[in-house]
């Protein structure tokens, strides 16, 4: 038995794009084009398709995976994981190159595929558990197990049109965490579900990786892959970028998505949006002793500096810093402008600002936004996602702390509490 | 479980653009039968789920069908039935007919139909317009039972051919299944299909035997009018339930060429196309 478990060679997918004009999806438009020109028709028989029509999802990717490793697969969107993650489950065939599974391979590209709204509980668990390749009696065998893990036994038998979401796909990750497969490849279904359900998903996974079993996994959870994977591999633009351990690929990954290098700097090719006057250049957070940090106590101040490089003069700017959420929620704003301070003007060079910050963030990462821009409303420069720090749930002195597990909502108030005091209605 | 897993030799799979045709996996086919089962099973409780009358949709479509022509064809047109009273005659085709007409609708809309599945999950994809053979066989057995009803009524005893039924029926399938897999293959790139089948269907009752006795073609024209599959299916059924005169070898031989071709070109589209479905569809 050899212990390679998948084993790829200059696998490439090309996809058609575009090219409206040679496409025709009904008979009558195929056949109006066929009557409009039938010579460019039959010439164009047998001729490769334009190449500016064609795109290579996935180019001369070869790797191998031995068994019971757990391979994380990483990329921005639309770099080739999806497409990777269907060539391995055979969806699609490649065009070219050559893969080789050895072991019965299962794929969970998506929950409850199958599910059928008016079949009961029950009957979906044998029939998405049959999907995904199960066999009957193998269902019947585990049927007690997954219930109990889905926690719906009392819906067993009701349609599961009239389920919440949110026990629909308890009860379609409790199949599909069932599947004993020798090899396993999975897309971010772990994206959905309550955060308890999430970890007791992270966990029956481990605990599939625990057994010997391959797993390859798709994620943009770095910390879910951090945590499951024993090895990581970086897509981008349908290529391997770096293969290797999980934490010089999730670097890698953290690099290519964050316009933010060593530092704090901030290249000049960043994804930016404005005149160009100025640019954001380095952005850095400290702490109220003027330590440079990448993390915030519970409650303590922080100051964020910004370096702007002014290429033209100019006038009448205002700054703004925004702290925002991974996923993208802005949870505060502060802008160095009001009815006491108009906008201000920078000469050509190098500028630094600093806003003190006093806020209790509750314990999350947070990521920085910054927009300068003229008060007309013209934006000057904006850069978004640039620093990443986390607020601690520990205060400095650790008199304070906010439980894990429990954040809800963004910042704590200044709170004060009176009471109780022993009242009566009358 | 790992040593479930080390007792049974690793599968290897090797997979690579496919430049031949590759042949059907009967094999892989058998290995996902509960599959086929379990999705047949979801066709059928569906449709039992969400209709009011349920199985008596089997027995009415056919009934009224057969109450129409016999009103129409029967007593005012005068077609003549080879001495069977006439509503028997045309149930007896409208079976089969009937079983071919919903299995190819089904089956030309399979694919599409589960397109979720064939972009999210691996296995043979020609399971899922095989499927589509189940649950009209279901509505078959249903009406079968009322035909035999109304053959006692009418006091038509069945002969000793009877025992050419299921060779008919086999006929019956392999004819929807060929043509199910050419519409069903067709349906992923051009969903003009749908509105062509109901076309041809309704077309196909009319030049197959339903109505009428094969004997009505013009001889000269009767090796051209069998290559339709279903008239040997129908002559068949009809002589193995009724015993009307001849048995149709001749139709049947030559019905079943056209099937059998029918079927094998349509599991080569199939198979050629396949590779492509879940990147269309």
């Amino acid at each position: 038995m050899s212990d390679v478990a998948i084993s790829v060679k200059n696998l490439g997918k090309q996809y058609r794009i575009g090219g409206r004009r040679e496409r025709h999806d009904t008979f009558t438009a195929a056949l109006t084009a066929a009557l409009a020109s039938p010579f460019r028709r039959l010439r164009r028989i047998g001729k490769p398709v334009p190449a500016e029509q064609l795109f290579w999802a996935l180019r001369n990717i070869s790797f191998e995976l031995s068994r019971g490793e757990v391979l994380g697969v990483i990329g921005r969107n639309g770099a080739g994981k999806s497409t990777l993650l269907k060539l391995l489950s055979r969806i699609t065939e490649p065009t070219e190159g050559r893969m080789e599974i050895h072991g019965r391979l299962g794929s969970l590209l998506e929950v409850g595929t199958g599910f059928h709204p008016e079949l009961t509980g029950r009957e979906n668990i044998y029939l998405n558990g049959t999907i995904l390749g199960m066999r009957r009696h193998e269902i019947s065998r585990k049927f007690d197990e997954i219930v109990a893990f889905s926690g719906i036994e009392t819906f067993l038998d009701t349609p599961v049109k009239r389920y919440s979401s949110g026990m629909y796909v308890r009860l379609a990750f409790a199949v599909a965490a069932h599947l004993e497969p020798e090899i396993l490849v999975v897309d971010e279904v772990l994206a959905v579900g309550d955060v308890e359900f999430q970890k007791k998903c992270l966990g029956k996974m481990s605990e599939v990786a625990g057994e010997g079993r391959t797993v390859l996994f798709v994620s943009h959870n770095m910390a879910a892959v951090k945590n499951l994977c024993t090895q990581a591999m970086l897509l981008q633009d349908g290529k391997i970028v770096t293969r290797g351990d999980v934490e010089s690929s999730v670097v890698a990954y953290l690099d290519l998505n964050s316009p933010v290098q060593e530092h704090g700097m901030i290249s000049e090719t960043a994804s930016r949006i404005g005149t160009g006057e100025a640019l954001l250049r380095r952005v850095t957070l400290t702490d109220d002793a003027g330590q440079i940090n990448d993390q915030v106590m519970l409650g303590q101040p922080f100051n964020i500096t910004t370096l702007f490089e002014i290429k033209n003069p100019i006038e009448d700017v205002f700054l703004e810093v925004g702290i925002s959420t991974l996923d993208g929620l802005r949870v505060a704003t502060v802008q160095n402008i009001d009815e006491a301070r108009p906008g201000f003007s920078l000469k050509p060079g190098l500028h630094e600002i600093t806003a003190e910050i006093d806020v209790t963030l509750l314990p999350r990462e947070y990521v920085i936004d910054v927009v300068i821009g003229h008060l007309s409303g013209l934006i000057v420069d904006w850069v978004e996602r640039t620093l990443q720090f986390s607020a601690l749930n520990v205060a400095r002195d650790s008199t304070d702390h906010y439980r894990w597990g429990e954040v809800r909502g963004f910042v704590r108030p200044k709170s004060v509490w009176h009471g109780p005091h022993p009242v009566s209605l009358d | 479980m790992a040593e479930r897993f080390q007792q049974t030799a690793v599968p290897t799979i090797v997979v690579e653009p496919s430049r031949r045709l590759a042949a059907v996996n009967l094999r892989e086919l058998w290995d996902y039968r509960d599959l086929l089962l379990f999705l047949a099973w979801r066709d059928i409780s569906i449709r039992y789920k969400q209709t009011a009358m349920g199985a008596a949709w089997a027995v009415v479509q056919p009934l009224m069908t057969m109450l129409i022509f016999t009103i129409f064809f029967g007593n005012m047109a005068g077609v003549p039935s080879e001495g069977v009273a006439y509503p028997v005659f045309t149930l007896a085709a409208l079976l089969p007919w009937q079983y071919f007409s919903t299995t190819l609708g089904n089956a030309a809309q399979s694919l599409v139909n589960n397109s979720n599945l064939l972009s999210k999950v691996y296995f043979p994809r020609l399971l899922i317009p095989v499927t589509s053979l189940l649950p009209s066989a279901v509505d078959f057995v249903i009406a079968f039972v009322v035909l035999l009803g109304m053959m006692f009524f009418y006091r038509v005893s069945p002969t000793w051919n009877v025992i050419w039924l299921p060779a008919f029926m086999a006929l019956a399938v392999v004819t929807a299944l060929g043509a199910g897999l050419w519409f069903a293959a067709m349906n992923v790139k051009y969903r003009d299909v749908r509105y062509i089948v109901p076309v041809l269907v309704q077309f196909g009752i009319f030049v197959s035997p339903v109505a009428y006795p094969s004997s009505l073609v013009p001889a000269p024209w009767r090796p051209l009018y069998a290559l339709n599959p279903m008239v040997g299916v129908i002559e068949g059924f009809r002589w193995a339930l009724l015993g009307t005169a001849t048995p149709p070898w001749r139709f049947v031989a030559l019905s079943s060429v056209a099937a059998v071709i029918l079927l094998i070109t349509g599991l080569f589209y199939f198979r050629r196309t396949e590779k492509t479905f879940a990147d269309v569809i």
